[in-house]
């Protein structure tokens, strides 16, 4: 049961990343991308109608991480407290970004709300990359399972790191790389002319980039954890998941080269949920490693809610998301095709 | 001033107060808008289309900042109120699950394509997105309400030997009896908000002779529906909102009530201020056995004053607590005046013609504000001492690692933030207000005027 929940709430996360990791990446193209208010509105029409939704995956997901596993709940988010609070600022500022430009014209107002806009999806990208960089190197636990991480002490990786130390800001980067490459992706598919060349062209720069850092990213995993690997050793079933990034990274490429950019986005996606299935893969049945003493871990075992919640959890979630999927095939469906300025919004 | 805890209660305070401004109104205005589209088709009047289209942009400026000021909420559960979640994540995780499952991809979905699809789905398609719009924001509203109303009345759970709560039936918790009484409540007030802000508009418009047209219609609506939800906010909902109190937070209604000592024939205070220090009240004006009546129905009924119950049972803030519930009644009752005037004038037809009254309704927006507001801090400041009432104290939720200095951080750099956006938001506002619907009224040449968050590129 509890490690059901484990992979439905990696579900939900990997869902939040793919979805909302391409509206990021649209604003941290943003000023690459866009020159001039005509084609800024084509970026925006073109996450427009969907980011708010993509959004919701993380709420949702957020929501079903509490109801699963309440104490990991309980310890990460306050001892995540800084960077948490941080992270719902930049959330707040982009929304605010994203939606008020539109609502002025004069060119001063329209900059302003766009650099937001840009800065905050950027700075994102980066905290959630840290964020997993904190969750896969460990955190302080103490007896009672809690702890509270500063935003940095000596960025080096030890007993009592900082949220941001030499291995969690390059996980930061590989994200903001990752998911510059990703929003690049979708929105040369869903425009045209010049947007979408420079688009490709952030598409083609960043692509080195993830390449480079991905592997950077496994050895300095290897040097910081080297207990990922138990899982992989004990069976070969998890082999799937380097073999998935390769192949995508080797698709991303390809794709593009062959201007195919919807199947270069599709590997795109195909990467993200490999990386993160990677990840979760390596650190089962740990939530949350403890830097401190490896018997403060949390599990999914010693966080589960009890047994006969999340069984009615099953029913209602499954329920729950089949319509969720239902709507976004229909909004997407509804919306598919490169946008235009004509028309609807922004 | 200091503690982590103060701080932390203060943090949650801002913040969830400064978030119910916003959908209080998303959902009234959903009911309302709903209701517009209903009658555009079977009256098979234009007008009211357009009118729905212009409250839909209000709409979605409100609902954008309901977004933005939402998504802390549920995180501070995990930050703030750690040892809570711990304790009461495997009861409330459920509600608070669902909502996010079932509420917010409904309404995130369906209100794209209200605001962006009304050429794309036709009449009925688009009646159908206001709907959908309508539920989305009703359930979120409910699965809220559920996991509050569980902190107030816990039902269904058991503890497990850690000390934490955890299910044991799951109907008992969405069928609380306390949540739906709860909910009806606080959706009346919701309908209250949207009804009076209407109104309000309709008669700025009226007052200034700016689309008199449309302000008369706004007027109409917004009386009349008003009136339907000021009278269901006092009884039976308010009402049976004393009465579970009565029975299940007896503690909570004597200080609401401002009655120190435990009475036969119990009073009803209308005005008069708690004095804590010689546990009296000072210049009260009272009638008479009313209070024995209402709760017991019996006019002679014994009601327990704060003299019975133990100091460590009292709410810690009783001044507020007794101020809080009287200017929520107080301004129900005000409601129901205004509201029967407003509907009796209409009657008479001389509703519009009335400038006083125009000016009353245009005057009254803030007061649905300030009650449900209100409201909710006698709900939430009556619940003191306790977290989870009976079951938790409010001292043994916080979270233990995070430091005060760190709260008082967060909660100013809210409040700098929150700050900012509220000016944001009554300038957007007052964009849309100038405008008005009337531009829309030439036909639709462009999806570009069917509404919309950045509709008007001029
Ligand atoms: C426009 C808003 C509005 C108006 C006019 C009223 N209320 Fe109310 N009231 C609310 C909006 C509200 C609310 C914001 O919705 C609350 C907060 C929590 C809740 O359940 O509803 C509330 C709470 C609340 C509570 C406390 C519940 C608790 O402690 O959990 C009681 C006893 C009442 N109400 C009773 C009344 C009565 C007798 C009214 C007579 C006119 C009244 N309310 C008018
Ligand atoms: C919009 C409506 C709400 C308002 C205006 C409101 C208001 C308040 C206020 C004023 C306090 C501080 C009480 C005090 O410290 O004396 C508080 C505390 C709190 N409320 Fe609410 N509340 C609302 C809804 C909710 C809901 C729906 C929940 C739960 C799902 C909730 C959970 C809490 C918690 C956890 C605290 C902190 C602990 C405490 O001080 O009691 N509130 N709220
Ligand atoms: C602790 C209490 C609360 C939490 C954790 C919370 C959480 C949230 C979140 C995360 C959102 C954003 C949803 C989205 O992205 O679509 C939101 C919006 C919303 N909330 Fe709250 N909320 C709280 C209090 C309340 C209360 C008391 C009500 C109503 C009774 C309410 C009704 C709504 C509605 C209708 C929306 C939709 C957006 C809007 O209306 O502006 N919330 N809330």
């Amino acid at each position: 049961m509890e490690t059901m929940w484990f992979v439905l709430v990696g579900f939900m996360l990997t869902g939040y990343v793919v979805l909302d990791g391409f509206d990021l990446g649209a604003g941290i193209i943003y000023f690459f991308a866009a020159k001039t208010d005509d084609q800024r509105r084509l970026i925006l029409r073109a996450i427009g109608p969907v980011w708010d939704g993509n959004e919701v995956w993380l709420l949702a997901a957020g929501g079903t991480l509490y109801f699963a596993f309440p104490m990991l709940y309980a310890s990460s988010f306050s001892g995540f407290y800084l960077p948490l609070m941080i992270v719902l600022w930049l959330l707040i500022l982009r929304a605010i970004g994203i939606e008020l430009r539109s609502h002025g014209e004069s060119p001063l107002w329209r900059s302003f709300f766009d650099s937001i806009f840009s800065a905050s999806s950027g700075l994102l990208a980066i905290f959630f990359g840290a964020a997993l960089g904190n969750v896969i190197r460990g955190v302080p636990l103490n007896a009672e399972r809690y702890f509270f991480e500063p935003l940095w002490t000596t960025f080096t990786v030890g007993v009592n790191p900082g949220i941001l130390d030499w291995y969690t800001v390059l996980t930061g980067v590989l994200a903001l790389a990752a998911l510059t490459s990703h929003g690049a992706l979708y929105i040369a598919t869903k425009t045209q002319g010049e947007v979408s060349i420079r688009a490709r062209r952030a598409a083609a720069l960043s692509w080195w980039a993830v390449a480079a850092l991905t592997i950077l990213g496994l050895l300095a995993t290897l040097n910081v954890r080297p207990q990922v690997l138990d899982n992989y050793k004990a069976s070969l079933a998890g082999a799937v998941f380097p073999a998935v990034v390769t192949a995508s990274l080797a698709g991303m490429f390809y794709f593009r080269i062959k201007s195919n950019d919807k199947a270069a986005f599709i590997s795109s996606c195909a990467y993200i949920a490999g990386m993160l299935g990677g990840v979760a893969y390596a650190t089962y049945p740990v939530l949350l490693p403890a830097t401190t003493d490896p018997a403060y871990e949390i599990t999914v075992h010693n966080a589960a809610a009890p047994s006969y919640g999340l069984k009615i959890g099953i029913v209602w979630w499954s329920i729950g998301m089949a319509m969720a999927l239902g709507y976004f095939t229909y909004l997407y469906r509804s919306f598919k095709g490169k946008v235009s300025l004509e028309g609807e919004g922004y | 001033m200091d503690s982590a805890l103060t701080l932390d209660r203060l943090h949650f305070a801002f913040t969830v107060t400064y978030h119910y401004l916003f959908p209080q109104l998303t959902m009234g205005l959903a009911l309302l808008i709903l209701v517009l589209k209903s009658i555009a088709i079977r009256k098979n009047d234009d007008r009211y289309n357009q009118a729905a289209r212009f409250w839909a942009r209000i709409f979605a400026i409100n609902f954008l900042f309901g977004v933005v000021t939402g998504i802390p909420m549920e995180f501070q559960f995990g930050t703030n109120w750690a040892r809570f979640s711990k304790f009461g994540g495997g009861v409330i995780g459920q509600t608070l699950a669902m909502e996010g499952v079932f509420a917010f991809f409904l309404e995130s979905s369906f209100l794209g394509l209200f605001l962006f699809g009304e050429k794309r789905l036709g009449r009925l398609g688009h009646w159908f997105s206001a709907l959908m719009v309508f539920l989305g924001s009703w359930l979120s509203g409910y699965l809220i309400v559920a996991t509050d109303a569980w902190m107030q009345h816990p039902v269904g759970y058991a503890v497990a030997d850690d000390g934490s709560a955890y299910l044991s039936s799951f109907w008992a918790l969405i069928l609380n009896q306390w949540a739906i009484w709860q909910y009806l409540h606080t959706m009346g007030g919701a309908v209250i908000t949207g009804a009076f802000v209407m109104a309000a508009l309709g008669a700025f418009y009226v007052l200034t002779n700016k689309q008199p047209e449309y302000g008369k219609m706004f007027v109409k609506v917004g009386v009349i529906a008003a009136a339907f939800a000021c009278v269901i906010q006092m009884f039976p909902t308010g009402d049976a909102q004393g009465k579970m109190i009565a029975y299940h937070q007896p503690a909570t209604l004597a200080a609401m009530e401002g009655l120190f000592k435990t009475e036969e024939g119990a009073s009803l205070v209308i005005i008069g201020q708690p004095n804590t220090a010689e546990q009296k009240l000072d210049n009260p004006i009272s009638v008479p056995r009313m209070l024995s009546f209402l709760t017991y129905q019996r006019w002679g009924a014994e009601v327990r004053g704060l003299d019975s119950f133990s100091r460590d049972q009292w709410p810690d803030n009783i001044p507020l607590l007794y101020f809080s519930y009287h200017i929520m009644v107080g301004l129900g009752t005000i409601f129901i005046a205004i509201a029967l005037v407003g509907l009796f004038l209409l009657w008479r037809r001389r509703l519009f013609e009335s400038r006083w009254m125009m000016w009353i309704l245009m005057l009254s927006v803030p007061l649905p504000y300030i009650a449900n507001t209100a409201g909710w801090m006698t709900a939430e400041i009556g619940r003191q001492p306790w977290l989870v009432y009976g079951l938790m104290r409010t001292n043994e939720g916080f979270s233990p690692t995070v430091s005060s200095g760190n709260v008082m951080f967060t909660l100013l750099g809210f409040m700098g933030m929150y700050f900012v956006l509220g000016i944001l938001f009554l300038y957007l506002i007052w964009r849309e207000v100038e405008h008005g619907p009337k531009m829309l009224e030439a036909p639709l040449t462009t999806e570009a005027e069917a509404g919309g968050f950045g509709a008007r590129q001029e």
